[in-house]
């Protein structure tokens, strides 16, 4: 089991055509996921790789190939628009990997999805990654290995250097899950850790915030209130100074707040460790997981 | 991408704030002429990318002629926090019986834009949410809906609760505020004081507005508005490479994929002692062109005494990593060691194609950030 997917997630990529898109998707061919259906509105009617059928609209996507997630590799301003169809032709999971969607849309984009139970994942975001089950987006498989572990991050390139660890440490993941270094996301920190805590193949979990905004303080207190599986965690960002936009969108020092040493504070007194290092992570889920 | 004080109140003009009018001038001569065509007393006003300018000295209440040359003087060329003062705002001084702070800003909690506001205006707010936050009032603004009547009326109520019709003007003023906030793409707007003159008309008097660099694609005409000098020349040639970069005060250059490593390579490089020179994205490519761009921007800086590379090749492979840096590094004449960490996919052939260059190889992070440190 993992969080989010399991066996009867069936894909429909948006952007499919793209040079993204099309890359990410045959990569998420190999790795097994099933993406029923492809969308480019003007290209419905060709395949792609010769077997995925590619539609105008995700609407004939659903229709056609009962597709119920989509993954969506559209350019920054069709990134909203692309949200709002999926949502709208009945897809229940969409992972937006798009890098650069305007805030504000975001922001319009989100009462449209609670009205109608669809879960976020991204925007700006590496995606999921179920080993053994799926990929939805472009998390590197190589690195991946089934297991009881689940992770989740604000990062992408970070989270695969502690994938890597944990798997050449022998500790398999059951969810590899990125939320994305924006602002404003779907699928927070707080939604992914209660997933994790509710699923029974997950034995212990680690966390990977970085500066701005105070999603990781919120986790640190609902984690010491609820849940009692292992976590550890890992704060990017202790020596950017403040007022500067560190690559992600969300990732700043404002007004003094959203510091990692404040969220380090919270962390440790939830009774959260919260490695120095990258390198401590393993280490240290491996000596509280004994205890 | 932040704007001056002059700029947002373009915007907020354009959406019928209530502004006191007022013009930019970069000589004192300027100055002058602009004071004497609006008419005693006037303010000028530093127009600098920062807060306390007030405190610094760089906004003056002027009476007469004699004190606008005289402070307009002053405040050209000063520096405030690092920025030199190259233009100032020449507006009429308006009588301030009271004072509040209007703010807007995007609430990652409630993914809604969120409207805060004080009676406590004219200071600065993080300190007033820092001691008495109970002094900040609070509205989340639904999309669907905009800023409502009755909400804008409640906070204006709030803040001003025994007179009507000065809250129906702070109500007022909300909504077109909340109207310029998301027409413009702002990630932040603030009216700091809005004021009430004895008489009792409300004047926003000092602007504030961030917008969204997400959003500047659909905004060309906000781009004029981007104050080349406030950048540092090393952040704006990343800018306009599409680097994604901060530059810092230490010495070892860092060139990282992923924004996320690129801030956890930073904090190891001072973890073991260092100190990181700058934050840099190099992203998924392998493009030697884009790797030339980066290393000029950081060699640029003569404090930079090594270079390091961290790259965790996902889907990017380590082998064409690599080729993209030996290129890169054979294009340039390179006087610093580079330490370079290829880990991921193919990252054998990877450090193969090193092994045959005078790059350092590292395996991991930690022994790269080490042999950085040791280096430079």
């Amino acid at each position: 089991m993992a969080i989010f997917v399991d066996d009867s997630t069936k894909v429909v990529v948006q952007g499919i055509t793209g040079r993204d898109g099309g890359f990410h998707s045959s990569q998420m061919l190999a790795y097994g996921t099933k993406i029923v259906a492809g969308v480019t509105p003007g290209r419905g009617g060709q395949k792609f790789e010769d077997k995925v059928p590619v539609y105008n609209s995700v609407k004939e996507a659903v229709q056609e190939k009962g597709a119920n997630t989509s993954v969506i590799f559209v350019p920054p301003f069709g990134a909203a628009g692309a949200i709002y169809e999926a949502a709208d032709a009945g897809c229940k999971l969409i992972v937006c990997i798009t890098e650069g969607v305007p805030t504000c849309d975001m922001v319009k984009v989100m009462p449209y999805l609670e009205e109608r139970g669809v879960r976020l994942i991204g925007p700006n975001c590496p995606g999921l990654l179920a080993p053994g089950i799926a990929k939805l987006g472009i998390l590197p498989t190589s690195i991946v290995k089934e297991g009881p572990v689940g992770l989740v991050s604000r990062s992408g390139t970070l989270t695969y250097e502690v994938v890597y660890q944990l798997s050449a440490a022998g500790l398999g993941q059951t969810t590899c899950l990125g939320i994305g270094g924006d602002p404003v996301i779907g699928t927070t920190f707080m939604d992914a850790i209660k997933a994790f805590n509710d699923d029974p193949l997950t034995e212990a979990f680690v966390m990977i915030g970085e500066i701005g905004g105070d999603a990781e303080e919120q986790a640190a207190a609902w984690i010491k209130e609820n849940c009692k599986k292992p976590v550890v965690s890992f704060i990017a960002g202790q020596t950017a100074p403040p007022g500067k936009r560190m690559g992600h969108a969300g990732a700043i020092v404002s007004g003094g707040t959203g510091t990692a040493a404040e969220k380090k504070i919270a962390l440790e007194a939830a009774g959260i460790p919260v490695a120095e290092r990258p390198m401590d992570i393993v280490p240290c889920l491996q000596e509280i997981w004994k205890k | 991408m932040n704007i001056h004080e002059y700029q947002a109140k373009e915007i907020f003009t354009g959406f019928g704030l209530p502004v006191p009018g007022g013009k930019v001038a970069t000589t004192t001569e300027d100055s002058v002429a602009l004071a004497n065509e609006f008419g005693y007393p006037v303010m000028v006003k530093c127009q600098v990318l920062t807060g306390g300018r007030g405190k610094a000295g760089g906004i003056k209440f002027c009476e007469t002629e004699a004190d606008v040359r005289k402070n307009a003087e002053a405040i050209l060329g000063m520096d405030i926090k690092g920025h030199t003062v190259k233009t100032v705002l020449i507006t009429p001084a308006v009588d301030i019986e009271s004072e509040y702070y209007v703010g807007m800003l995007i609430d990652r909690n409630t993914k809604r834009i969120l409207l805060m506001a004080s009676a406590e205006g004219g200071v600065e707010i993080e300190q007033v949410a820092k001691d008495t936050p109970e002094l900040i009032f609070k509205q989340p603004i639904d999309p669907r809906f905009g800023l409502l009547d009755h909400e804008a009326m409640d906070m204006g109520m709030r803040l001003c609760p025994t007179d009507i019709k000065k809250a129906r003007q702070l109500a007022s003023a909300m909504q077109k505020l909340y109207q310029a906030f998301v027409h413009s793409d702002a990630s932040l707007a603030e009216i700091n004081p809005f004021i009430f003159t004895p008489e009792g008309r409300g004047h926003a008097i000092d602007a504030k507005v961030n917008l969204d660099d997400n959003a500047i694609f659909r905004h060309s005409d906000y781009e004029p508005m981007r104050d080349l000098d406030a950048e540092d020349p090393s952040e704006r040639a990343a800018r306009e490479a599409n680097l994604s970069f901060v530059k810092l005060s230490g010495n070892v250059g860092c060139l990282v994929n992923g924004a996320g490593l690129a801030m956890a390579t930073m904090d190891l490089v001072k973890y073991y002692g260092g100190q990181p020179a700058n934050f840099l994205d190099i992203g998924g490519s392998s493009n030697p062109e884009k790797v030339v761009n980066a290393l000029k921007i950081i060699l640029a800086d003569e404090e930079v005494k090594v270079i390091l590379f961290n790259i965790f090749g996902g889907i990017t492979r380590c082998d064409d990593v690599a080729k993209g840096i030996i290129a890169a590094t054979e294009i340039m004449d390179i006087k610093v060691p580079i330490v370079v960490r290829l880990t991921g996919t193919n990252e054998e052939e990877g450090r193969a194609l090193l092994s045959k260059t005078d790059l350092v190889p590292a395996t991991t992070m930690d022994e790269a950030v080490k042999k950085a440190i040791e280096l430079g």
